[in-house]
């Protein structure tokens, strides 16, 4: 005789339960449902998609009408069951509706938590807990309007991030210190609360909810702090606790949740409890893995298996919003009888986090690479004694066992859809799909046809192992980089051949350098010109066609299509007078932006072309000069005010900022050189980020070299100390000549010294006087060819036809 | 066709253009390193960057905001890239170069 099963609630742990059971016992309960909420059973970890706009309702149901029709299932839809009768065994619904049970299942779930602050009554309080939660959401995300969600754990950020994705103004209240505390350490919550404000969404920590006001609705949300925060809705998202109030009422035993046994079993052994209402060896649980695992169990009881019990497991956190990849486990406190390892790349955004106990690990943080979740998980969950990867374990899978720390494994092991070009948004399976359907052999090629390593270049290495691991043998990069693609010779080559040769014209060095194409292409030809403008600075007419526009027309286009100019100001010193100029300019010109530059320069931007040569005109009334803004060549010398003015300034910082700049301004170089002069060790010009600096000390000058603050993040190499300005000069010149004469085109100071070699160039500009005299002079040569104002020359005529339409025609047919 | 003259062929440096302001847009006319003469929308088909404003080289030319390279005999992006601008037939009489307006009437119809 079949007996009758009554389930109170219809989530995803009695619809599990339901599917083992109906697996196990076919046929040996009649079963009944009693559902509050007025829908079948659906996914509920997907209702964040669905807010979000990723899915549909239809597309997270698990089990459709038809589904309770063909098993026979009785299914109640809005009935919320108000009473147990133990002693009848019966339940009563809200609709009056009586079911007698032999056996129970209780799977009533959890309750959102509501803060009791005054008005959270108020209409556009929110919870998010179900479709119903989700669709008011939508409702109101409508509007388009401000949302407040209160709380910054899983769920908070889920709704925060559906709500932004639905056009909302969104700003999360947390009141601890860092996101998703319970399961992110510090570090991780910051790199989170990172990547969610990049998205629009404001985070506001530390924040204590006083009150939510309104007239009649929600209007505003109020902090201890006394901050307002203007809101049409409020979601909060502050936590759940257990649904036990029925059993509590029917004398079952209750603690925070349903008191069962391993078996699932209350203290009445006709009455089971599963999912969130229940507690298990005084735990309750939220993620879905360990209640699917309770609904096994419980399914395998009823189906007579005694021997069933749960055991307590950990389970990963997982945020489910695109685009953000995090991965928590276990037990993550600091503590003395553990230890920990620790990986960060800073500008990958990626933060992973061991904590280990006995050389096991009992705790995961991946942020940004979780990757290799599953792998520490199931370390975790084995207790494998690490001890014997430890070095490398951090670094995942791939790098442990048969070939540790290849790189190479690391790479083929990552999945096709991990981005390798961060810039582009390219993924790896999009370059080895295009390596193979297009045939591809070089980086070129990988370039031009998935834009992997096209913009800032920082993931070639990663491309280059990809195209390695794609073509095997095949893939031979050339121990020298060839120039461009018309050519096989590398810059170092070209440089040495134009000099042995004494090859003095872009025709002169195709021809006897054996170029493959008629006249080169962009790549090669402003390289070749800067070459030769460097060796021949008094044989070698500069090939404006062979210059970057920017270089033709001394001013740096936009993208509109119009340009930026900026006039030089010296050490970043100027005056009334000029200021008034420059203000006069944007006026006349109608100069639609005007801004001061990190060089300490200021910038117009928004010139028409044809406009160049009269605002240069009127700029170089006021005494300007071209800034060589657009110039590989020296840009700026930045200067703090020195002992001059500051209390602290050991020399004449300004002083000798504005000499160097005088004394090597109109310099082409391999690529930009912008300098800065410092009148203490604080710093103030930020010389050590530069590609030259000088650091002003009572006993002279410290120079420095080779930083970086761009593409890359570099500090500067010192040069030396020399005792006079003179000497300063004199070596800063030598120093930027010997980069002028070895740099390859496009190459920083950082990148040709770190080529180079520090040590050498201390050896030739600092200990070898003759040689620092020898570039000095040659330096001295080449500015007399080069000191020439293009602004003055342009103005009174010089390459004119670059300013101007050759011709307006079709107008008179066309006129209004 | 109808013929509009803009100018000399000595007005354009070699590698080099000159644009024709026209009631459609800038229409770029190149001269190459051979004296060829070629003209093209002065707008890139990838983000409408000058093409005038471009370095030429062979019988093409490089976009200066992004490095596209466009054919001028065809408009077509070389390489890898896709898309296309149009072109405008040029006829060089000795020293003189014209355009065919009908290219512009017809676009503008």
């Amino acid at each position: 005789m079949t007996e009758k099963l009554v389930i109170i609630g219809n989530g995803m742990a009695p619809g599990r339960m339901l599917e083992h059971l109906l697996e196990k016992a076919p046929g040996r309960y009649q079963v009944t449902i009693f559902n509050a909420e007025p829908r079948v059973n659906y996914d509920r970890i997907m209702l964040s998609p669905v807010l979000s706009g990723e899915k549909a309702y239809e597309e997270i149901i698990i089990h459709g009408d038809g589904w309770y029709i063909a098993n026979g299932i009785t299914l109640y839809k809005g009935h919320k069951i108000v009473a147990i009768d133990r002693q009848a065994k019966t339940v009563t619904s809200d609709h009056g509706v009586t079911e007698p049970y032999d056996k129970l299942v209780i799977a009533s779930g959890s309750v959102p938590f509501i803060i009791p602050v005054p008005g959270h009554d108020l209409p556009g309080v929110l919870t998010y807990r179900d479709l119903d939660d989700v669709q008011a959401m939508l409702l109101a995300a409508q509007s388009r309007a401000k949302a407040v969600v209160i709380g910054g754990g899983l769920l908070g950020l889920e709704a925060a991030a559906g709500l932004n994705a639905q056009g909302m103004d969104v700003t999360v209240l947390h009141v601890m210190p860092t996101l998703m505390e319970r399961q992110l350490d510090p570090a991780a919550g910051y790199l989170l609360q990172r990547a969610v404000e990049q998205r629009g969404i404001k985070v506001i920590t530390k924040a204590n909810t006083q009150a939510i006001t309104g007239n009649g609705k929600v209007e505003q949300v109020e902090l201890t702090d006394g901050t307002v925060i203007p809101a049409t809705l409020v979601v909060m998202a502050v936590g759940i606790r257990p649904n036990a109030a029925l059993a509590k009422e029917a004398g079952i035993a209750v603690n925070r949740g349903i008191v069962v046994d391993a078996g699932m079993r209350s203290n009445d052994p006709d009455i089971y409890a599963l999912g969130e209402c229940a507690e298990v060896n005084g735990m309750v649980y939220g993620l879905v893995a360990p209640l699917y695992e309770m609904a096994r169990v419980a399914a395998s009881q009823l189906a007579g298996d005694e021997k069933a019990a749960f055991v307590h497991m950990d389970t990963p956190t997982k945020l489910k919003v695109t685009g953000i990849e995090l991965f928590s486990l276990g037990d993550f406190a600091e503590g003395e009888d553990r230890q920990e390892i620790v990986l960060r790349d800073a500008a990958a955004g990626v933060y992973k986090r061991l904590v280990l106990k006995d050389d096991r690990i009992i705790g995961t943080v991946l942020y940004g690479e979780t990757g290799d979740g599953a792998w520490f998980n199931d370390l975790k969950k084995k207790q494998t004694d690490i001890s014997e990867m430890r070095d490398t374990l951090i670094f995942g899978q791939s790098y442990q066992g048969g070939a540790p720390l290849d790189p190479m494994a690391a790479v083929a092991a990552l999945p096709d859809d991990a981005e390798i070009c961060g810039c582009n948004g390219v993924c790896k399976g999009k370059i080895t799909g295009a390596i193979t359907a297009k045939g591809l052999t070089s980086l070129d090629d990988v370039r031009a046809h998935t834009k992997a390593s096209a913009s800032c270049g920082s993931c070639t290495g990663l491309v280059e192992k990809l195209m390695v691991l794609t073509l095997g043998d095949k893939y031979n990069p050339a121990a020298v980089q060839p120039m461009c693609g018309c050519t096989t010779l590398g810059h170092d080559e070209v440089r040495r051949l134009i000099k042995a040769k004494g090859l003095k014209t872009i025709p002169a060095v195709m021809q006897e350098l054996e170029w493959t194409t008629s006249c080169g292409c962009a790549k090669c030809r402003p390289a070749l010109n800067y070459y030769l403008v460097c060796d021949w600075p008094d044989d070698y007419a500069d090939d404006y066609q062979s210059r970057f526009v920017n270089e033709r027309v001394h001013a740096n286009i936009q993208k509109d299509g119009t340009y930026s100019v900026v006039p030089r100001m010296w050490g970043g010193v100027t005056n009334a007078a000029e200021l008034r100029a420059i203000a006069d300019v944007v006026d006349k010109f109608e100069i639609p932006m005007v801004k001061v530059t990190g060089g300490q320069r200021i910038d117009m931007l928004g010139i028409r072309k044809e406009d160049l040569p009269a605002v240069w005109a009127d700029l170089g009334h006021a005494g300007f000069v071209s800034g060589h803004a657009y110039a590989k060549g020296l840009r700026t010398v930045k200067t703090c005010v020195g002992s001059d003015w500051c209390r602290f300034g050991t020399q004449d910082s300004t002083g000798l900022g504005i000499r160097i700049e005088k004394f090597m301004w109109g310099s082409w170089t391999p690529a930009k050189v912008k300098m800065a002069v410092s009148g203490c060790p604080r710093n103030c010009a930020e010389a050590t980020c530069k590609d030259v600096g000088v650091i002003c000390v009572d006993s002279g000058y410290e120079i420095h070299f080779a930083g970086a603050a761009g593409l890359d993040i570099k500090g500067t190499e010192v040069l030396g100390l020399v005792r006079t300005e003179d000497e300063a000069l004199e070596h800063i010149v030598a120093l930027t000549q010997m980069y002028r004469e070895q740099g390859r085109y496009l190459e920083r100071i950082y990148k040709w010294a770190k080529r180079i070699g520090i040590e050498e160039i201390k050896r030739q500009i600092m200990d070898d006087g003759e040689k620092r005299k020898a570039y000095y002079e040659r330096f001295v040569f080449s500015q007399k060819f080069a000191q020439v104002d293009p602004w003055s020359e342009r103005v009174s005529g010089k390459d004119k036809h670059e300013f101007r339409p050759m011709a307006s025609v079709g107008f008179a047919e066309a006129a209004e | 066709m109808t013929w509009i003259a803009i100018g000399s062929i000595s007005d354009i440096p070699r590698r080099g253009a000159r644009c024709v302001d026209t009631p459609e847009g800038k229409i770029a006319v190149f001269r190459t390193a051979d004296d060829q003469v070629y003209a093209i929308d002065d707008h890139c088909p990838h983000k409408g960057g000058p093409l005038s404003q471009g370095i030429v080289h062979g019988v093409a030319v490089t976009c200066p905001l992004h490095n596209w390279v466009i054919s001028l005999e065809t408009g077509k992006a070389l390489g890898a890239d896709e898309g296309t601008v149009r072109t405008i037939p040029v006829k060089v009489d000795g020293e003189r170069l014209f355009l065919a307006l009908e290219a512009l009437a017809s676009r503008a119809a």
